[in-house]
């Protein structure tokens, strides 16, 4: 199955879960762009403003000024963010965020693992599903 | 979670069976549940007449072209419905058509797979499937208010 890398948002306000991400997909080499968003206040505005819809988008739950939960549900109600695939990316592990984020249209929760080597692997895995496995929607511009 | 509930709408029998076989983790073949058809899969996920008593899904592994009730239709009803709409759904179809995608994304479906042609690419997918959901994705656990 062919890899098509993709431009890929992560909104996520730890440093180096950041950079594990970054050094998973470059190693994965899943993207064409990765775009880093520190606050649920900057991605709101992101998707109401201008900017192109990402291919994918990672999201964490626990965020500066506008919680995950927030974002996603602003996401949702945009037109360019209404079928944009979001994977939740957290380290909680609440049944009530997992469900809440589920009944908000999140595609995946996942949990990141506290371990460096799995929290690498696991950061793989979502590049390969949604690039050699699922069809991605077209961008909305 | 010790097994998984899974549905599998499809009325192919021929890939009916291979998925069936493509499984590999008990956990999910040994509580795999297949209806035929989108009447059916509306008894099934609102429980009605024979459903009344079934346990509802972990998760749905669901065919856009189905006799009586199209998956497009299905798909919509299970998403609106505030009981419901957390079951994670897998639009797995023969469907490439970037219509189909987008409309199944719109309506909020988990993710979109085409089905492979080839066999063996069909039983990588379902395994890859399968390995994703059960080893990486965190499913909604709780119990439906």
């Amino acid at each position: 199955m062919e890899v098509q890398p993709i431009d890929i948002l992560l909104i996520e306000d730890n440093p180096g879960d950041i950079e594990l991400v970054r050094a998973a997909f470059e190693e994965a080499r899943a993207y064409n762009h990765l775009t880093v968003i520190n606050d649920g206040q900057e991605a709101v505005e992101f998707f109401e403003k201008g900017e192109a819809a990402p291919d994918l988008i990672l999201l964490d739950i626990n965020l500066p000024k506008v919680n995950g939960f927030e974002v996603l549900q602003k996401i949702r109600a945009t037109q360019k963010g209404i079928n944009v695939p979001v994977v939740i990316l957290s380290s909680s592990e609440i049944e009530l965020d997992i469900n809440r984020s589920y009944s908000q249209y999140t595609d995946h929760f996942i949990t990141k693992p506290v371990d460096f080597d799995k929290f690498i692997a696991v950061v793989k895995s979502i590049g390969k599903f949604w690039l050699s496995v699922v069809k991605l929607p077209e961008k909305k511009e | 979670m010790s097994s998984i509930e899974c549905l599998l709408i499809e009325d192919n029998p021929g890939d009916v069976e291979l998925t069936r076989e493509s499984l590999k983790h008990g956990r999910i073949r040994n509580n795999l549940h297949v209806v035929e058809d989108g009447e059916l899969a509306l008894d099934y996920l609102f429980q009605r007449g024979e459903y009344a008593n079934t346990l509802l899904p972990d998760i749905i592994l669901l065919d856009l072209n189905l006799p009586k009730i199209d998956g497009r239709e299905v798909l919509r009803a299970l998403k609106t419905d505030s009981r419901r709409r957390h079951i994670p759904v897998i639009i797995l179809s023969s469907s490439e058509a970037a219509q189909d995608i987008q409309e199944s994304y719109r309506l909020h479906a988990n993710c979109f797979i085409s089905k492979p042609v080839q066999l063996n690419d069909f039983i990588k997918a379902v395994q890859m499937i399968e390995t994703f959901w059960i080893d990486i994705v965190h499913l909604p656990t709780l119990p439906v208010e």
